[in-house]
């Protein structure tokens, strides 16, 4: 099976399947009810939790740097939103205000920090995730404290409001779509081609001329701007915001999950956003049909999943994508095997290429 | 102006014990490239395991306390590299990296899960008692800390430039090449940082928990401080890693009552921003050729 | 013949160690100028001060008679230096031909065309002449990590010239490279100094290869030049054979 050729249909299938799956297809003799109101916010909150994971594939499969301040960039977004709709600003703009806010935030965070050591950018952003934390608990007069913001009104587009589920679902399926395209599209062009360079081998790529610095500044700026794009969307959709999601913890949430899905991988982040989203689910409804205490407790999401990202590390460094890639892909002559980008590809092509035969 | 000096006092003994936990970081770095993300959790779970000893075998605190050391040495330090570092550092940095981070949701969220989720109260072996010298007025649980922390530091130091092994340790850190044409084990050398690194949070945690209490959540500041104060020390230096963890101590201690006790936990982000800008090597570490 | 390079007195030392210890050269346009000596004669670290990848403890460069201390190695190298390694380094994720659009595409354009523009920079067309150049063509579209070693070497030289340099510095471009493919690189390396009139310092301890290619070897030993001029003349230098001899 090639699957680089099954990749345009299998996407054009995928798409359609996520336009219908609010729909009632019964009436036209299909066996799906549709999903009711709670699936659907569920299937939305895959959506936007894939965007932001579509940022940090962005910095850390293909720019090979580190963010531990993700979810802190949601929270950017999604104080902005909140804020600025409950005055009657129109979401468009709000949204568009996120994307900004955040990524002009991850320039000022990044300039320093990419200036010195490689990991610096992981302590800088590390902080940083504490700070934001800080100033959403704190600055009450601003953010509600941890009473929150509540109400946070959902938009209308052309007269449409996406005041139900499915209405927003859609919404937010169309801006993922159009959000995806654009990754799509930076990934191919040459600043992709940069990327890639400089996660490869970033003294080479600085001698052919490639601004290495300028390029995993941008890297994290549009990976952390997406990550208020995301938040821009979280608000309006559970429409009751408080610090809780937007702390440390949650920020490393989000780096486990893409190294999950596959960092490095087109597909990956989605991926990785479906265990993050449904995990917890499948945990809580397995963990009730368990009498025994301690093993509830065995069977904490956190504990888990974070089990799940070390054995994922040993025996696995690309990825749930990585894995389908390789049992679908037959074995070819070994020079020509085209796993996916995998986190350990650096010093592993440097070793490849540093000794002389 | 005693108000102040009291908080600088305050803060030193802090910072002797960040200074614990960032001379292990450190340690680390410098002899396997490993960077521990799991340090603050690592300062966190040597105090849960004295509390195991102590309210679930009935051991007095002494006791437990030494039991807590001995097995965080074996946790900490041998499980911990032959489970988690060994199979991953030939994959490079990042994998490690993310390793590490997840070990540390891991460690926290055990704790939370089979623990507690509440703050633990935790017996000091000294008592809080203020005594006055020279009109500073300085509890002698604060002097007891700074003292067997730094009487930690001296013994350390004095293994690593006094001891056979102690010089090995070091040979192997700095050229490990060098160190193995030398007939040094560096395999063994590098299991006893991590054996030293879990011995030091162990201590580290064992002096903080009395003052602080235990909670699964500290481990957050606490790495946070430690990778601060090995940055502010010079990354790679086991002098920048103490002057670096009584700096932060200090300034932590200081800002959480001149400026904002809310923000207390910023104050890393902000030493940590400045130091980038202006002293990107750290204050005692040498420049370094770029990067790139 | 106008000066490409100039390095006045550069001196480089590495805590107590000197590495390099005021060195002094001029490099004409259109020359190969080769650069030899021992082991830990501080050839590399001299590349590397030249290259802006280590900052000179003292001197300056000159680059078309413009100081360029303290500029980054792109930057050097969007100003037309260009350099290979002493270790093979190229881009085994991305083909041949994407390695040498990835070359040629800082030179191009602004970061907004790189972002909005054609996928390839419109650089295709000169990928595939240089690709032919090397005599790579039947391998544009592989993985260059599929590569064979000395096909790999020939690539990272391409990609060296593929922004058309002034200035090229080949750190060991002979190493490793078995022979019918190092009279091949030779040949072509000739060829393309005297189609485009780059400026070549190349350091190589193959003599056989270094001496039948340049037009100019500097010998350098203990961070000092010993010896200087054609390779007839250097051969027989009696310092220079001392040197070699000696460690």
């Amino acid at each position: 099976m090639n699957l680089a050729s099954l990749k345009v249909p299998l996407f054009l299938l995928a798409a359609i399947l996520l336009v219908l799956a609010p729909i009632d297809l019964t009436g036209i003799g299909l066996p799906w009810p549709g999903l009711k109101r709670y699936g659907t916010f569920i299937l939305s909150l895959w959506l936007v939790t894939s965007i932001a994971a579509m940022g940090v594939n962005l910095i850390v499969g293909y720019a090979g740097q580190e963010t531990l301040a993700q979810a802190a960039f949601l929270g950017i977004g999604a104080y902005t939103t909140a804020l600025m709709t409950k005055v009657g600003v129109p979401f468009a703009v709000a949204f568009a205000a996120s994307g900004i806010l955040a990524f002009a935030v991850g320039w000022v965070l990044g300039f320093p920090a990419l200036r010195v050591q490689k990991h610096y950018l992981a302590f800088v952003t590390l902080a940083f995730s504490v700070f934001v934390w800080l100033v959403i608990r704190n600055e009450e007069w601003l953010t509600g404290g941890v009473s929150g913001i509540q109400d946070v009104p959902r938009p209308s587009v052309f007269g449409l409001s996406m005041k139900s589920a499915a209405n927003f679902y859609w919404f937010t399926l169309a801006i993922t779509g159009a959000l995806t395209a654009a990754m799509w599209w930076l990934l191919r062009s040459p600043w992709g081609r940069a990327f890639t360079a400089l996660r490869e081998n970033a003294v080479r790529a600085e001698s052919l001329g490639i601004d290495v610095r300028g390029y995993k500044l941008l890297a994290f700026a549009i990976g952390s701007a997406y990550g208020g794009l995301a938040g821009s969307l979280y608000a309006p959709l559970v429409e009751f915001i408080d610090p809780a999601p937007f702390a440390l913890g949650p920020s490393l949430l989000y780096l486990l999950m893409v190294v999950v899905g596959g960092a490095g991988s087109f597909v990956g982040p989605f991926i990785g956003a479906i265990v993050a989203v449904l995990m917890p689910l499948w945990l809580e409804t397995g963990v009730s049909q368990i009498a025994n205490p301690m093993l509830k407790h065995l069977f904490s999401y956190l504990l888990v999943y974070a089990f799940l990202v070390m054995v994922m590390m040993a025996f696995c460094p690309s990825g749930i994508a990585g894995l389908v890639e390789r049992l679908i892909t037959p074995k070819r002559r070994p020079h020509s095997d085209d796993k996916g980008p995998t986190l350990g590809t650096a010093r592993a092509s440097a070793s490849q290429t540093g000794t002389k035969p | 102006m005693f108000d102040f000096l009291q908080l600088v006092i305050a803060g030193l003994a802090t910072g002797a014990i960040y200074a614990l936990a960032a001379i292990g970081f450190t340690l680390l770095w410098q002899t396997s490239q490993t960077i521990n993300f799991a340090q603050g959790e690592f300062v966190v779970l040597p105090a849960f395991i004295t509390l195991i000893f102590m309210n679930g075998a009935g051991l007095p605190f002494w006791m437990a306390a030494l039991l807590a050391i001995a097995v965080s040495m074996v946790i900490l330090g041998f499980v911990f590299k032959s489970v988690i570092v060994d199979p991953l550092i030939q994959h490079g940095a990042l994998p490690l990296v993310i390793s590490t981070i997840a070990l540390s949701l891991f460690l926290k969220d055990g704790i939370k899960e089979f623990y507690s989720a509440e703050a633990q109260p935790f017996p000091s072996l000294l008592p809080d008692t203020l005594v006055s010298i020279l009109g500073v007025k300085v509890s002698i649980a604060q002097i007891g800390t700074f003292c067997i922390a730094f009487a930690t530091i001296f013994a350390l130091n004095w293994f690593l430039s006094s001891t056979r092994t102690g010089r090995q340790m070091q040979a192997s850190a700095q050229n490990p090449t060098v160190a193995r044409i030398l007939g040094v084990n560096v395999e063994r050398m590098i299991l006893y940082t991590f054996l030293i690194n879990a011995a030091l949070a162990a201590v580290a945690a064992l002096l903080i928990a009395p003052s602080q209490f235990a909670k699964f959540s500290h481990g957050e500041h606490l790495g946070l401080a430690a990778f601060v104060a090995a940055i502010v020390g010079g990354f790679n230096q086991v002098r920048g890693a103490i002057v670096g963890g009584l700096i932060v101590g200090v300034i932590d201690n200081l800002a959480a009552t001149y400026v904002s006790s809310v923000y207390r936990q910023a104050v890393p982000l902000a030493l940590l921003v400045l130091i980038i800008l202006f002293r990107p090597q750290g204050i005692l570490g040498r420049k370094e050729e770029r990067a790139v | 013949m106008s000066r490409v390079l100039e390095v006045r007195d550069v001196a480089k030392s590495f805590g107590g160690v000197h590495a390099v210890r005021g060195v002094s050269f001029e490099v004409n346009e259109g020359e190969i100028l080769g650069l030899i000596g021992p082991n830990g004669s501080g050839k590399s670290t001299l590349f590397n001060c030249i290259l802006g990848q280590l900052t000179p403890s003292r001197g300056d460069v000159l680059v078309d008679g413009r100081s360029v201390a303290g500029l980054r190695p792109s930057e050097l190298n969007r100003l037309g230096v260009s350099r290979t390694f002493q270790l093979l380094q190229v881009f085994p994720q991305l083909t041949v031909r994407e390695n040498l659009i990835l070359a040629g595409q800082e030179h191009v354009g602004s970061r907004l065309t790189r972002l909005f523009g054609a996928r390839d920079s419109g650089l295709s067309g000169a990928a595939d002449r240089m690709i032919d150049f090397f005599r790579l063509g039947h391998l544009a579209g592989e993985k260059a990590g599929g590569l064979s070693y000395g096909q790999q070497k020939l690539l990272d030289c391409a990609m060296a010239f593929m922004a058309g340099p002034r200035l090229v510095l080949l750190d060991e471009p002979a190493g490793g490279v078995n022979l019918t493919m190092l009279g091949n690189l030779k040949e072509r390396l000739q060829a393309i100094n005297k189609e485009t009139g780059a400026t070549f310092i190349v350091i190589e301890h193959n003599m056989e290869f270094v001496m039948s290619l340049c037009t100019r070897i500097l010998v350098l030993a203990e961070g000092q030049i010993i010896a200087e001029g054609p390779p007839d003349v250097v051969r027989k230098d009696p310092k220079v054979i001392e040197a070699y001899l000696g460690h």
